[in-house]
C-alpha cells in the first residue's frame, strides 16, 4: 500500500482507470467469449466462416479503424449509440464505459482464441459420460467443460485484460483523452511524451506498466499451477 | 428388459439388429468392428438409429415411428466405458454421486456405502481419478455408474484397457454385479474367457447383424457358431452343480443332466451352480465302455452327428443327458470306429476347465435350457 502513496494523483488515477476499463472490459465480454468460442469449437452452422472472421478481425485491423467503427455505431448519434442514448440515456463516447468497450472489442478475438482452444482440448468422451448419468446439455457445460477448459479460459481472461491494459489506438480514437474518465495508462503515457521535459513521468509510467502487465502474467501462472495439481492430486 | 430393433448405416457399414436381453448378464460378442459398440451407443442415446425402436422394461427410449428419442439423460441407463471416463476435476468421491446427486432421492435405489463396499475402493475415496490404477479407474466408473441408479448396466469393454492380472482382479466384482443391484447388464466383449466368466445369454454379432442368441452353453457347445465364437476354442460348454467331495481323494464331484464329473477339489460350498468348458479335444470316445483306463471321467453318450472339421479331424456332437458334448477326434480314428448318428458310446473326458464358480445363489435353471 505505501507503494500506492509514492504515486502521483496522475498516476494514481491512470492506473485505477486502465484497472476498472480492463477489468470491465474482460468480464463484460466474457460471456460472449465463452459463447463465441464454444459455437466455434462444437457446432456447425451456415457463415461460420463468416462469424469466425467477423470475430478475428480486430486482430488484424489497425485499431485506429475499430475505434472510429465504434464511434460511427455507438456515438451519440451513431446507428446503435444514438438509439441508446435515446431510450436510456446512455452515452458511450467519451466516457470510461466506451474505453471498456473499445478495449473488449480489441481483446475479444485473442480471449476467445485461447477458449475455443481450451474447449477442443475437453474430451467429449466425457461430456458423453456425464449426459449418461443423467446431466441435459448445459448443465454437463457447466459442471464438465468449464470446469475442464478453466486453465484455458484463465489463460483467455488474462490475454484479454493485458490487451485490455496496453490498449490505446481504439480508445484514443472512439473516446479520446480526457482526465480521470478515458485517460488510461497509455494514453497517459502518450500525453506526458508530447509535453517536452517529461521524460521522468513517463519513465514512471512506464515502469507501472510493466509492473502491473507482470503480476498479471503471475497470477495467471500461479492460477493455473494450482488448477493442475488439483486435477492431478 | 431391453427390447432393441434397430437399423443404421454409416458408409459402407450397416447394422440390422433385433433382440430382447433379460436379467443377468447379456454379452454381445464378436470382432472389432462387428457393430457391438455402436449398438451399445444406441441403447445409451449417444448415437441415432436411422430407425427402429428401442425399450427398457417398456419404457420407450427411441421410437423412429412415434418420432420418441429421449436424450441419454432422460434414458436412465448406466454406461460403463472401455476408457474410465472418470472426470479429472472432482474427487472419486464426487465422480461416484455424480449421477446420484442428480436423482430425486426417492429414486435412489443404489447406496454409496453398499458400493464403495462392493468395489472395495473406500480408501481411494479422497483421491483424483488421475492418481489410481487402471484397475482402480475402472472400478470407480462402475461405482459411478450403478450409483446413477439406471434401469440397465451397460458395459462396453471395461477390462479390455487392462493387463492380465488387472483383468482377473476385476472380473469376479463384475460377475457378482448384476446379483448383487439386481440389475441386468449389457456386456460387449471380444474374449471368450470373459463371457464364460460373466454371462448367461451370449448375443453372437457378426458384421452388424445377430448371428445367434441363446444360453451361454447352447452357443458356445455348437459347432455351427465356432466361426464367431473362436476356432481355437472349440468345446462344450455345460451348466453343472457341485454335488458331493471326496476328502480322502481331494476331488468334487459335479453332476449334470449327463452325469458326474471329478474335479480336483473346488472351494465353493456344496449345491454351487458352475460352469464347466471342455474343449473338443479333450474328449475321446470308446465304442464299449473301456476297462483298465486312468481317465475318470467316462459318460455314456449317444452320437448325434458325425462332420469333417478339415482333412485330418472329425467333429463328432454327442448328446449327454440332454446336453451337447463335442468331440474332435482324428479322422484316422474315425475310420477305424466309423462312428454314426445314434450309437451308442462312452466320452471318455480327459481335462475340463471350470470357466465359473462364483456365481453363488443363482438358480441352476436359469442358464440350463440345453437342447434335447
Amino acid at each position: 500500500m505505501s507503494l500506492w502513496f509514492t504515486l502521483t494523483p496522475l498516476e494514481r488515477e491512470a492506473l485505477s482507470l486502465s484497472l476498472l476499463v480492463s477489468g470491465w472490459a474482460v468480464v463484460g465480454s466474457l460471456p460472449f467469449g465463452i459463447l463465441s468460442a464454444w459455437l466455434l469449437a462444437r457446432r456447425d452452422f451456415p457463415g461460420k466462416s463468416l462469424f469466425d472472421g467477423l470475430i478475428h478481425l480486430p486482430l488484424v485491423l489497425p485499431p485506429v479503424v475499430v475505434g472510429y467503427a465504434l464511434l460511427v455505431l455507438l456515438g451519440r448519434k451513431g446507428v446503435v449509440g444514438g438509439w441508446l442514448y435515446d431510450w436510456f440515456g446512455i452515452t458511450l463516447a467519451f466516457t470510461w464505459k466506451g474505453a471498456a468497450i473499445a478495449s473488449a472489442v480489441v481483446a475479444f478475438p485473442l480471449m476467445v482464441r485461447a477458449i475455443r482452444l481450451a474447449l477442443e482440448g475437453v474430451d467429449r468422451g466425457l461430456e458423453q459420460a456425464a449426459r449418461t448419468l443423467g446431466c441435459g446439455p448445459i448443465r454437463t457445460f457447466f459442471s464438465v467443460t468449464m470446469p475442464l477448459a478453466m486453465p484455458g479460459v484463465l489463460a483467455g481472461v488474462i490475454l484479454a485484460f493485458a490487451r485490455s491494459l496496453s490498449e490505446f489506438g481504439a480508445t484514443i480514437t472512439f473516446v479520446s483523452n480526457i482526465p480521470g474518465e478515458t485517460r488510461t495508462l497509455p494514453i497517459a503515457l502518450y500525453a506526458l511524451t508530447q509535453v517536452p521535459g517529461s521524460d521522468e513521468p513517463a519513465f514512471r509510467l512506464c515502469i507501472i506498466s510493466v509492473v502491473v502487465a507482470f503480476a498479471a502474467l503471475l497470477a495467471s501462472e500461479i492460477l493455473a499451477r494450482r488448477m493442475r495439481a488439483r486435477m492431478e492430486g | 428388459m431391453l427390447e432393441i430393433d434397430v437399423t443404421r448405416r454409416q458408409g459402407d457399414f450397416s447394422l440390422e439388429m433385433a433382440f430382447t436381453a433379460g436379467a443377468g448378464v447379456t454379452a454381445l460378442f464378436g470382432r472389432s468392428g462387428s457393430g457391438k459398440t455402436s449398438l451399445v451407443n444406441m441403447v445409451a442415446g449417444l448415437s441415432r438409429p436411422d430407425c427402429g425402436r428401442i425399450a427398457v422394461d417398456g419404457k420407450v427410449l427411441f421410437d423412429s415411428q412415434a418420432g420418441i428419442d429421449l436424450p441419454p439423460e432422460a434414458r436412465r441407463l448406466g454406461y460403463v466405458f472401455q476408457e474410465h471416463r472418470l472426470f479429472p476435476h472432482l474427487s472419486v468421491r464426487d465422480n461416484l454421486c455424480f449421477g446420484m446427486k442428480r436423482l430425486p432421492v426417492a429414486e435412489r435405489r443404489v447406496s454409496v456405502d453398499h458400493v464403495v463396499a462392493v468395489l472395495g475402493i473406500a480408501h481411494l475415496l479422497d483421491r483424483r481419478p488421475t492418481g489410481l490404477s487402471g484397475g482402480e479407474k475402472q472400478r470407480v466408473a462402475i461405482g459411478r455408474a450403478l450409483l446413477a441408479s439406471p434401469r440397465i448396466l451397460l458395459m462396453d469393454e471395461p477390462l479390455a484397457s487392462l493387463d492380465g492380472g488387472r483383468k482377473n482382479d476385476l472380473l469376479p466384482f463384475i460377475a457378482g454385479l448384476s446379483r448383487q443391484f439386481d440389475i441386468p447388464i449389457v456386456y460387449v466383449s471380444h474374449s471368450m474367457e470373459e463371457v464364460l466368466r460373466l454371462a448367461d445369454t451370449l448375443a453372437l454379432i457378426d458384421a452388424g447383424r445377430l448371428a445367434a442368441i441363446g444360453p451361454v452353453e447352447d452357443l458356445l457347445s455348437s459347432p455351427a457358431y465356432a466361426g464367431l465364437t473362436g476356432h481355437g476354442e472349440a468345446g462344450s460348454v455345460l451348466a453343472a452343480t457341485l454335488c458331493r467331495e471326496d476328502s480322502e481323494y481331494g476331488i468334487s464331484v459335479l453332476s449334470f443332466p449327463g452325469g458326474e464329473l471329478k474335479v480336483g477339489r473346488l472351494a465353493l460350498p456344496m449345491g454351487t451352480p458352475v460352469r464347466v468348458r471342455i474343449h473338443a479335444q479333450d474328449v475321446a470316445i470308446a465304442l464299449v465302455p473301456p476297462v483298465g483306463l486312468s481317465v475318470r471321467n467316462r459318460l455314456s453318450a449317444q452320437v448325434r452327428s458325425v462332420a469333417p472339421f478339415d482333412g485330418t479331424l472329425v467333429d463328432v456332437m454327442l448328446e449327454c443327458g440332454g446336453c451337447s458334448l463335442w468331440s474332435r477326434i482324428t479322422a484316422e480314428a474315425q475310420a477305424e470306429l466309423s462312428l454314426k448318428p445314434g450309437m451308442a458310446v462312452t466320452a471318455l473326458v480327459k481335462s475340463l476347465t471350470i470357466a465359473r464358480g462364483d456365481v453363488a445363489d443363482r438358480p441352476p435353471g436359469q442358464t440350463e435350457s440345453l437342447p434335447g
